[in-house]
């Protein structure tokens, strides 16, 4: 990775001013305890990491900064004085500026516009907007943070990384001094995330400061001074980043000896179920071929916007192609919308469960049955005790945490809601499954149980499943041959017991075409 | 089990505290109708005892036959998440095709020739609407607003800017007005019939689940391997049969077929729908719902009639009790529109 290494030395400072103090803050939600008795202080000039695992309550943290919560136990001060955020707005004018994971943008408005939206500048007269001065102090902003955006380009034009410097130049217009980013490059390009660095790294001065919350321990690494580490809403240490390893801040964040190196029994190779040749979409992928055997679990790893999840989604027709063949126990197949991948026994788990998977407002026996309607109709009618007790059926041989098949599913965990939409393929009797992130927003104990599951599925059902994953530890503890992807290509495939983080990443990392391309 | 640092999904762990589950809460809307319908029937009959006359609850009911069939139809439309506002003058125009296939000025066909001619025009109508919205990806407002102006103009043009007179045609008026229950117009047992078997195709048949689930989230429902497409556009087709079916029993109870009339009439059918339960955004459609907010309707103006109000004001009445009914249904779910 290209990242400025030395920015980190340059803003360790731990002795600056004292910025932001949370002291003995509790946070309770109905049945839970989200956050019990943390401090956490932040000096200027740090670059202060907040880690832990999902429901560690660094989300909760960072809304009782932004005025989203109100803490129920502690203080909150700015500068050594005690301070209430009741609303986002309060939040603003106390110099906190949040960039979430989710922007706010308006996308049909200018940059320029989105900047200064409620706080435009005036002609004389006050009630004209001066278009002239607001696209100029946009321009300047920008130029403050060293990027190059043209500030009367609608906002909806942009790539997710400049929506995101956007976003900054609006925190900076507030004159903020403290800026907390939520997984600020969840959704960014190598490149893209060196200039985010080299923004935080100006944005960063003796009496400002930035809170980055990631998982991504290489960057925490690199752009941190200071490291918090919460766990199970309790506060677990505050360290200089320079006195801990990527293994320590791990540890500290799971609380126990991590089994970082299962990985799964060496199989024999088995006959192809599914083959896909030379898939091309106008978007992005180019010549993607693999196979994918019986029994096998196939992972796909690469960064963000490799092209995984779109072979997934042209695959099975969700998204046009301009070129490729599949073929289904080597039978060539003609799979043009997701109907037709169905019937040939493919089912797909995406990533975005609520958005791609669910009936969130229907209940689970709904969701359960949804691909299987046909099955359950009877004389034209609708068999509604069948349909629940294949999906009481179901709930049990997954243990799924439910009241029961009539609770509708935007009631349950994220784990739980994995589980019906898995169901929902289960019941259709698909062969062939996608599962793009499986444990994507699942905490650590559900997370086992869904990796039991695929084994299960694959060893004792006899199910082919591909793993789409960007956790790499995931990767290789799951997966019997892995795929790696980079910018629309595969570019390489390599057996479990061969690979290594190492390697996975080199070739996630080859944006440059090579002559030879490996084949599955 | 780590912490949960999402208050809503966090609230379930704790378990539910009140506990209806959610597919009964529905009821719970549609109780309070009824129950504001009950309370203006005993406030009209305390101002005039003659509102609660046989007679006129007979009418009564009778005038809401037309804007609850539409209702029905227009459920399922909704249930997707769209909306057509052509059950009003598609009335118009398929009330007028059929007529004209058995008028003695027309080609004076048997009854059941005009009638599959007004089911089918019905049918035909809602293929064109669907096919709209679902295959070109037009906008269902715009789409169904284009093609209420093509009904209107279809209607004036085929019957020449004129009513279709239908007194010559025996026993046609009997399919509205006439008895076969003494005392009960046939028009409000077929709405009875209609609703049933609405009912039953809502909640018992892939269709009405199908329809749910795409008005819930399409591409949920397409990931799934729904032919999402055909369900929409059979959805709209549901609601121009339903269309049809109005355009019968009006010009049955007129005994004419009026180019002009049905103007405003869709407008009628989605406040029923809505002060019924259903939701404008999808996914959420009540059968039983349409009906009564179609009677509710016509409770209004019958009272405010017999109570001698003028037409122009009940009209800002029934916009009031559909913001109400909104309302009440916002408030219900917690202050979320979702």
């Amino acid at each position: 990775m290209t990242v400025l290494q030395e920015s980190a030395g340059d803003t360790d400072s731990a002795t600056g001013e004292v910025l932001l103090e949370a002291r003995g803050v509790s946070k309770v939600f109905p049945g839970v305890r989200a956050l019990n008795d943390v401090d956490f202080t932040v000096r200027g000039g740090e670059v202060h990491a907040l880690v832990g695992e999902n429901g560690a309550g660094k989300s909760t943290l960072m809304k009782i900064f932004a005025g989203l919560y109100q803490p129920d136990g502690g203080e909150v001060l700015l500068r050594g004085e005690h301070i209430t955020l009741p609303n986002p707005l309060s939040a603003h004018h106390a110099g906190i500026s949040v960039i979430h994971q989710e922007f706010f943008l308006m996308n049909h408005l200018t940059v320029a516009q989105n900047i200064f939206i409620g706080r435009e500048p005036k002609l004389p007269g006050g009630i004209l907007n001066d278009d002239h001065a607001l696209n100029r102090q946009a321009s300047e902003l920008l130029a403050r943070l060293g990027v190059d955006i043209d500030p009367k380009v609608q906002v909806g034009r942009l790539t997710v990384a400049q929506q995101q410097m956007v976003e900054i130049a609006k925190a900076l217009s507030f004159n903020s001094s403290i800026l907390i980013m939520d997984e600020p490059t969840a959704a960014l390009t190598d490149t893209e995330v060196a200039t985010l660095f080299r923004i935080i790294d100006n944005f960063v001065t003796p009496t400002s400061a930035v809170v980055y919350i990631s998982h991504r321990m290489e960057e925490i690494k690199k752009i941190s001074t200071q490291v918090t580490v919460l766990r199970d809403g309790e506060l677990v240490g505050t360290r200089p980043a320079d006195t801990l390893t990527i293994h320590d801040i791990i540890q500290l964040m799971v609380g126990r000896k991590i089994a970082s190196d299962i990985r799964p029994e060496p199989r024999a190779a088995t006959e192809p179920v599914l083959k896909v040749e030379g898939l091309n979409t106008a978007a992005l992928l180019k010549n993607v071929s693999f196979t994918l055997e019986k029994g096998e679990i196939l992972g796909f790893a690469g960064l963000m916007g490799a092209g995984r999840t779109e072979t997934a989604r042209a695959l099975i027709g969700a998204d046009p192609r301009t070129s490729g063949t599949v073929l289904v126990n080597g039978m060539p197949v003609n799979i043009s919308n997701p109907g037709d991948a169905v019937r040939k026994g493919i089912g797909y788990l995406s990533e975005d469960r609520k958005r791609y998977g669910l009936i969130l407002r229907q209940d689970v026996a709904s969701n359960t049955v949804l691909a299987s309607i046909p099955d359950f109709t009877r004389y034209g009618l609708l068999q509604d005790g069948d349909m629940r007790k294949a999906a009481e059926k179901w709930v049990k041989a997954l243990s799924t945490k439910t009241p029961g098949v009539r609770q509708q599913v935007r009631n349950l965990s994220g784990g739980n809601q994995q589980k019906v939409v898995l169901a929902k393929w289960l019941q259709r009797d698909c062969d062939i499954l996608i599962f793009d992130e499986p444990t994507r927003g699942i905490d650590v104990g559900a997370k086992q149980e869904i990796y039991n599951l695929l084994d299960k599925l694959t060893k004792e059902e006899g199910k082919s499943i591909i793993m789409i994953s960007s956790e790499m530890e995931e990767v290789l503890r799951m997966s019997d041959r892995i795929v790696v992807m980079c910018d629309g290509r595969i570019t390489g495939v390599l057996d479990n017991a061969e690979a290594t983080q190492e390697k996975i990443m080199a070739l996630a990392t080859q944006f440059n075409p090579t002559e030879s391309r490996n084949e599955a | 089990m780590s912490v949960n640092t999402n208050p809503a999904e966090a609230a379930t762990h704790a378990g539910p505290r009140f506990a209806i589950p959610e597919r009964y809460k529905v009821f719970l809307q549609q109780g309070m109708v009824l129950l504001v319908v009950a309370l203006l029937a005993v406030f009209f009959t305390i101002m005039r005892p003659n509102f609660a006359s046989w007679s006129n609850i007979s009418s009564l009911l009778l005038a809401s036959v037309v804007t609850g069939v539409q209702a029905l139809g227009l459920s399922f439309v909704i249930a997707t998440g769209g909306i057509d506002l052509t059950p009003g003058l598609g009335m118009a125009a398929t009330s007028v095709i059929g007529a004209l296939l058995i008028s003695h000025d027309g080609l004076g066909l048997p009854i059941w020739v005009g009638l599959l001619g007004c089911l089918a025009a019905g049918a035909l109508l809602g293929l064109i609407n669907g096919s709209l919205i679902a295959y070109i990806k037009m906008q269902p407002m715009i789409a169904t607003l284009a093609m209420m102006m093509v009904c209107w103009g279809t209607a004036l043009v085929l019957a020449n800017g004129r009513t279709v007179s239908l007194r010559s045609v025996e026993g046609y008026e009997n399919i509205a007005i006439g008895q076969v229950i003494p005392g009960v117009p046939n028009g409000v047992v077929i709405l009875i019939l209609l609703a049933i078997a609405a009912g039953v195709v809502m909640n018992k048949t892939a269709v009405g689940r199908y329809a749910l689930a795409i008005g819930s989230n399409k591409e949920a429902t397409r990931i799934s391997g729904v032919n999402t497409p055909r369900w929409e556009v059979l959805a709209y087709v549901i609601c121009g049969v339903f269309t049809g079916i109005s355009g019968i029993l009006m010009s049955s109870r007129l005994s004419a077929a009026q180019p002009t009339l049905g103007q405003g009439y869709e407008m009628y059918a989605i406040a029923a729908a809505v002060i019924g339960g259903t939701s404008l955004r999808g996914g959420r459609a009540s059968i039983f719902g349409a009906v009564i907010g179609a009677v509710t309707i016509q409770t209004i103006f019958n009272g405010l009639t017999v109570m001698g109000v003028q037409d122009q004001w009940q009209k800002v009445v029934l916009g009031v009790v559909v913001l109400v009914a909104v309302f009440v249904d916002i408030m219900r779910r917690g202050g979320k529109e979702e």
